[in-house]
């Protein structure tokens, strides 16, 4: 313990429960990570016969050169966003509501990056010479864009996970009793003095300030490997944006997903409260109608433009081979959240959840529209290929899903999912906070004196609103 | 400095696929085996593809042979990554095979689709695979290719002026396609000598490239049918 004054009280017996699942292990656990060693099996396996045999064991022909591996990539990318982009938003607008959920967004962003990435590499025809993009890369390539822009995103999302954890692990080194060395190694010395604080602090204002314009980076230059060919349908300025926000959108779907599920595997509903879900399920309203006013803008120009290459691929999907994928990508990434999510009464922690299980099948599809149809209708007639793929690349696409969700299990059974100092600080400092920073807010009134926050928050303000505003941010708080 | 092009005349071609064979001779690509071709897996560097103008039963229909264009402005030396395919000094796109990490990025950026993916590790029949042309290199799997303008014949000629101590001559550079060509249809040269025969060609009014409006400027220019 440091000798100068601490800045930030832990008192473990209150969220004794977020320790819980790094202290207790049961065969609940042994079996999830089984059953998900096991699809993980099946994927190195499919994956180990393509490396002996050669791509030819996908379903990849000319022309559709690019399949599951590069829909996987450009989806897994997408849902980083998640993470640290939400994450980062919601600390910098100061949103108090947010204490409890960033932890398991700023864990999504770094796994599911690892298997973006991963997919490219598997798509590789000779991942052996995958160091010559670094050795010979040609800064020309958008794929080099991606290289220097995702390599940049994973260490800033590294960084930004790790930051907000240290406290974390101090109380782990101090209470968990197990593993000392290694929370000892990683907590850096934290002992929770006033200096310490203030520059943890500072970093992670820092950072969550450096992360965002990257975030926003990583999609566009993802966007761009499509949009810079002059293929149809995916020469298209609009692509940037459009993929940015359909990473934000299947991002926070599948945060709600992660959070509904760590909120009944380890019996979190006093941290995950229902006002997340319905805090979260506003934004993903809005990201859904932003989804629709992008894909809607990006088919009418095509329409309307009605170039005959353009139209090929269209049609395609509009009422071609690809219509079934194209339709359920647009019920399931509008019509069905636009309908649960815009009435409060269904945007309850089921109705979200729904929602964000059809909003992320939708916005695979989504990928699998923009990728393969553009390159099944090319503008030379050479034979006509349907792209059906094959096992291998369904067996490493579940294998994709379930390495990541093993690790993220892991993680939860390494560090708190929900972050202890940041709701212990919240429930410590943040009411008086807020009141205070609504007190900026409100024109004074001139025979009102200045009053000390007091613990409800009631009193201070005479008018109704303001109480009712008051109470409103009270409840908000976990 | 050359700029090295083809004027293929479509109103000589009789669509036998000689040029076809001899490119598959040439260049050392396998014949499809039963697998390969079910698949639709085949490598061709020179391929007949079908080319309607207009629309409608009376449009006509032509097969057009159609190795790499060689475009001046090529959409696949823009993305790849590590410099596997480049343009080089005589306007021929050239294809690093040893380089290629095989993404792929090249093959979905030619509007032209004349790149191939080597989906599988090549296999020939036997005695096929005893006589491969020593010229070119046998590609692995994983890897990009596509048509060269027989660019190993381009420097076994130059070889060959450089020990007599003489210019290359017209015509002593050849791709295999062109020389094999029974109606002689395709002619090749170099387009940056205005005296050349396929430059002259190249100026006929029967002239005109493939997907002209990309910008891509292919250097393999064809004539229309009929005089």
């Amino acid at each position: 313990m440091g000798r100068e004054a601490h800045a930030l009280r832990i008192n473990v017996d209150d969220d004794r429960i977020l320790l819980r699942p790094i202290t207790h292990t049961g065969p609940r656990f042994y079996l999830t990570v089984g059953v998900l060693l096991a699809i993980t099996g099946l994927g190195t396996y499919a994956y180990l016969q393509q490396l002996r045999h050669g791509l030819g064991v996908t379903g990849l022909n000319r022309p559709v050169f690019w399949g599951v591996y590069i829909t996987n990539f450009v989806f897994f990318i997408g849902i980083s966003h998640a993470g640290t982009l939400i994450s980062a938003i919601l600390r910098i607008v100061n949103a108090e509501w947010r204490r409890t959920i960033t932890r398991s967004a700023e864990v999504i962003t770094v796994m599911v990056l690892l298997f973006g990435v991963g997919n490219i590499l598997m798509d590789l025809g000779r991942p052996d010479r995958m160091l010559y993009v670094i050795q010979h890369g040609r800064l020309q390539s958008p794929l080099l864009w991606d290289v220097c822009s995702i390599t940049m995103y994973l260490a800033a999302s590294i960084v930004y996970l790790y930051l907000p954890l240290i406290p974390d692990i101090a109380i782990l080194r101090d209470h968990a009793g197990r593993r000392r060395w290694f929370y000892r190694i990683l907590a850096l010395g934290w002992t929770g003095t006033a200096r310490q604080l203030r520059i943890l602090e500072r970093l992670i204002n820092i950072m969550a300030i450096v992360v965002i314009p990257v975030a926003v980076s990583v999609h566009t230059v993802v966007s761009f490997v499509f949009a810079m060919t002059i293929q149809p349908m995916w020469h298209s300025a609009i692509f940037g944006p459009y993929f940015v926000v359909g990473a934000i959108f299947s991002g926070i779907a599948a945060l709600i997903i992660a959070m509904a599920v760590i909120r009944w595997v380890y019996r979190l509903e006093n941290y995950l409260r229902d006002v997340h879900f319905n805090n979260l399920g506003l934004l993903l309203l809005v990201m859904s109608l932003l989804w629709f006013y992008f894909t809607f803008s990006e088919f009418l120009t095509t329409f309307y433009g009605g170039e005959p290459a353009h139209m090929e691929i269209f049609w395609m999907k509009i009422n071609g081979p690809f219509a079934p994928h194209f339709w359920t990508m647009f019920a399931t990434c509008f019509l069905i959240p636009f309908v649960i999510l815009c009435n409060c009464r269904t945007r309850t922690l089921i109705g979200t959840v729904i929602a964000s299980i059809a909003v992320n099948i939708g916005m695979y599809l989504e990928r699998f529209v923009i990728v393969v149809p553009s390159l099944s209708q090319p503008r030379l007639p050479i034979d006509e290929v349907v792209y059906r793929p094959t096992w291998v690349e369904w067996s490493i696409l579940a294998g994709c899903f379930s390495t990541f969700t093993l690790f993220y299990v892991l993680f939860t059974k390494f560090f708190p999912i929900v972050s202890i100092w940041e709701v212990q600080e919240g429930r410590a400092k943040s009411i008086a906070e807020v009141t205070e920073r609504i007190r900026t807010y409100m024109p004074l009134l001139q025979d009102e004196a200045p009053a000390e926050p007091s613990a409800e928050g009631e009193q201070i303000w005479p008018s109704g609103a303001a109480r009712e505003a008051q109470a409103a941010l009270s409840r908000s708080q976990p | 400095m050359a700029k090295w092009g083809m004027v293929i005349d479509l109103d000589r071609c009789t669509s036998c696929q000689a040029c076809v064979t001899a490119c598959q001779m040439e260049n050392n690509i396998p014949p499809p085996d039963a697998q390969t071709a079910r698949e639709g897996r085949a490598i061709a560097w020179m391929e007949l593809i079908p080319f309607g103008e207009g629309q409608g039963p009376e449009a006509p229909v032509y097969f057009l042979p159609r190795p790499c264009l060689h475009c001046d402005q090529p959409p696949c030396v823009k993305v790849c990554p590590v410099g596997a395919t480049f343009k080089n000094r005589e306007g021929i796109v050239a294809q690093i095979f040893s380089r290629c990490i095989g993404c792929r990025y090249c093959t979905t950026a030619c509007p032209y689709t004349v790149r191939h993916f080597n989906w599988r590790p090549p296999h020939w029949p036997e005695p096929m695979g005893k006589q491969l042309n020593p010229d070119v290199s046998v590609r692995p799997k994983g890897v990009v290719e596509k048509c060269t303008f027989c660019h190993h014949r381009l420097q076994k000629a130059r070889d060959r002026a450089r020990a007599d101590k003489r210019e290359m001559r017209a015509g002593e550079y050849v791709p295999a396609c062109v020389e094999a060509c029974p109606a002689v249809a395709m002619t090749f040269g170099d387009l940056s000598d205005a005296d050349s025969e396929v430059s002259a060609l190249a100026r006929s009014r029967r002239a005109f490239r493939l997907l002209e409006d990309l910008g891509t400027e292919p250097k393999v220019i064809y004539l229309r049918e009929g005089d």
